[in-house]
């Protein structure tokens, strides 16, 4: 727990536009600022690479489900046909891969959906109560707010400088934040 | 100065904006999140109400029918499957557009989508309940539904693989689910709108779980940015194969009049044109009803009228393609069975099919016609008329006349058959309500991303030509 001004978390800044966010996230990067995020109502193209991102490495995660799941089903339909329950059925061979198709084609296709949502929400955390979520000037994001946020825990941040510096390179508005109690 | 000149010349030849109504960020929010968050309106609740009653119709005689048994309904020998395969067909067919717009569409980087994708996806969503409701009922013994799963019993036994009706009840199964997934992850940004707009209490809470702690940050935007390409490009062979599949439940069997090759592309063309009809007839609904002419503009009904003349045209030589082939096999079944199509007891239906899917959709030539909103509203209906007399032909001429004489018989719906169909249209309009009063009808993140300030060279470009940013277009 903290004292009656409350720990500072972090500090909220808003920029005019897209380029302007393009360029600030420009000037955090090289500065070295590590905890931070650009925060838009859409998606911005170029700013993974003016944050200096990563891909998402959500591909390879739905990759391996989608076989997984593909090769499970398979292997049900081969089982239950071939050994725990053998028919003819229409003169097939037991293991009619063919006729197996369709619903390998399906579960494989269910697997990979279900992997990528349930991955994207690992991957963006839930985080209900996420200290930016206090901030009156960060529910600008989702309307037409184009917003710089810095985490506390950054090594570089300093409820001053950082402040001075993110005004240096053009934000207007912005706001520190502190936790209540 | 030359390049100010070529900037000139450029944006004579560009196309009109998208989002017509020289809209701000602001703007879009405020339109779009009103809808949501306004009192409710009375002819709202008019239309729920009627809508509502038509469902609960539908349960009162699905109850009827799982008491009495599938008697109630018109189904006879030879035709064991009526009004309500049908019905079924119809109503997965009517879901294609939503998921061809939202990832088709997407793949080819169709920036028109963005404002009717949002509740093509819900229709979609919707349209597969009702379908998915009727081979439920359809089997009778709907408590013993759970065979289809593949899961071990008593008895030893395990489902039959090899059956197109396994296929189906995966195949749609997982468009259901894919498409509320996919839905749902593209609704993620605008619930947080919703959310950071909230004023009461309870919506805060509702839309925060909803948005799942949404905060629009690049290291969140660059997940859901793969996470929304996967799913396009998954949902892209889905949607071609579900109607695949569907077509096979009758192409797999040896019934003349089924048994073509031709039937997947065929269903799947078919599917596409009924559902992008549905999708105008709703978007043309909706732009009466709701202030969102700037965003359903002309131009993108226009676009829409052009995929239902393409789409029709592919119909219309699936058609002729039939009988052409039936002629061409030198088959005496086949023959027979698209001559009593045409000219049988069933030619009223088979006409109806024709006209209002390949002749009337021929107006969609003239660009006056494509461009007249009332044109446009009757000639989708006209479709989706034409196209739900298409799968009664194709079911219905079929299996009343089979190999053997003695046994054929005209087809009579029953009450209860036209009373299920109707109540399912309740059923579609009440889910369709609900949406539009609780969800943001339009993505209000992926309109905001087409709009022209979205451009980083947006600046540049209004420093250096002043008539970009005066584009906004006639609506």
């Amino acid at each position: 727990m903290s004292d009656k001004q409350g720990k500072i978390l972090g500090i909220v800044a808003q920029f005019n536009g897209v380029s302007e966010l393009l360029a600030a996230a420009e000037k955090i990067r090289l500065k070295g600022f590590t905890r931070w995020d650009c925060h838009s109502p859409f998606v911005i193209h170029g700013m993974d690479k003016a944050m200096g991102e990563k891909r998402s490495h959500l591909g390879w995660i739905v990759g391996a489900c989608a076989l997984l799941g593909g090769g499970g089903i398979l292997a049900l339909q081969g089982w239950t046909s071939v050994s725990a329950y053998p028919h003819i059925i229409s003169g097939k061979a037991l293991f009619s891969y063919q006729a197996f198709f369709p619903i390998t084609f399906a579960v494989t296709i269910l697997s990979a959906a279900a992997a990528t949502l349930f991955g994207f929400l690992a991957m963006i955390g839930l985080h209900f109560n996420h200290p930016l979520f206090e901030s009156e000037l960060f529910t600008k994001f989702s309307d037409d707010g184009f917003l710089v946020s810095i985490e506390a825990g950054d090594p570089l941040f300093d409820p001053v400088k950082t402040e001075e510096f993110l005004r240096s390179i053009g934000c207007g508005a912005s706001e520190l934040l502190e936790s209540h109690e | 100065m030359s390049s100010i000149t070529t900037n000139n010349k450029l944006n004579v030849l560009a196309e009109p904006p998208l989002i017509a109504g020289n809209q701000t960020f602001a703007s879009v929010t405020n339109i779009i999140s009103n809808i949501v968050e306004g009192k409710t309106e009375f002819r709202w609740y008019i239309a729920f109400g009627i809508s509502s009653a038509m469902a609960t119709g539908l349960l009162a005689l699905v109850g009827y029918l799982i008491w009495e048994g599938t008697g109630v309904w018109g189904i006879t020998n030879p035709v064991g499957w009526g009004w309500a395969i049908v019905n079924f067909v119809f109503w997965v067919g009517i879901g294609h557009a939503g998921t061809l717009i939202s990832a088709i569409l997407f793949l080819l980087r169709q920036k028109w989508r963005t404002s009717i994708n949002r509740f093509a996806e819900a229709m979609t969503l919707f349209a597969v309940v009702c379908a998915l409701m009727f081979p439920t009922i359809h089997v009778g013994r709907i408590w013993l539904l759970y065979w289809f799963a593949p899961l071990p019993n008593q008895m030893g036994m395990w489902p039959n693989f090899r059956s197109p009706l396994m296929w189906d009840f995966f195949a749609v199964g997982t468009y259901f689910a894919v498409s509320i997934m996919f839905w749902f992850l593209g609704l993620i940004p605008d619930l947080a709108t919703i959310r950071d707009r909230a004023v009461t209490r309870v919506r805060k809470v509702i839309y925060g779980i909803l948005a799942l702690g949404w905060r629009g940050g690049n290291r969140q935007w660059k997940h859901y940015e793969v996470a929304y390409l996967i799913l396009a490009g998954i949902s892209t062979p889905l949607v071609l194969s579900v109607h695949s599949i569907v077509s096979s439940d009758f192409a797999t069997s040896i019934l003349p009049g089924w048994h073509t090759t031709i039937f997947p592309p065929y269903f799947v063309a078919g599917a596409i044109f009924s559902g992008f009809a549905m999708v105008m007839t709703l978007a043309i609904i909706a732009r009466i009803v709701y202030p969102v002419k700037n965003f359903i503009t002309i131009n993108h009904l226009e676009k829409m009228a052009k995929i239902i003349l393409l789409t029709g045209m592919m119909v219309g030589y699936a058609y002729a393609v039939e009988f052409f082939i039936a002629w061409y096999s030198g088959n005496t079944y086949e023959k027979f069975a698209f001559f009593r199509r045409a000219f049988g007891p069933y030619a009223w239906a088979y006409w109806i099919m024709v006209s209002c899917n390949v002749i009337v959709p021929q107006l969609f030539w003239f660009r006056k016609i494509r461009r007249n909103i009332l044109m446009l509203f009757l000639l989708s209906i006209f479709v989706n008329i034409g196209m739900w007399f298409e799968r009664f032909v194709i079911i219905i001429t079929t299996l009343s006349a089979d190999f053997l004489p003695s046994s054929w018989d005209y087809y009579h719906p029953t009450w209860v058959d036209v009373g299920t169909l109707i109540g399912s249209f309740g059923l579609f309009l009440t889910l369709f309500l609900l949406f539009l009063r609780f969800f943001p009808m339009i993505a209000m993140s992926e309109v905001k991303a087409v709009l022209p300030q979205a451009d980083p060279h947006y600046n540049h470009k209004l420093t250096g030509n002043s008539a970009v940013a005066s584009t906004g277009g006639d609506a």
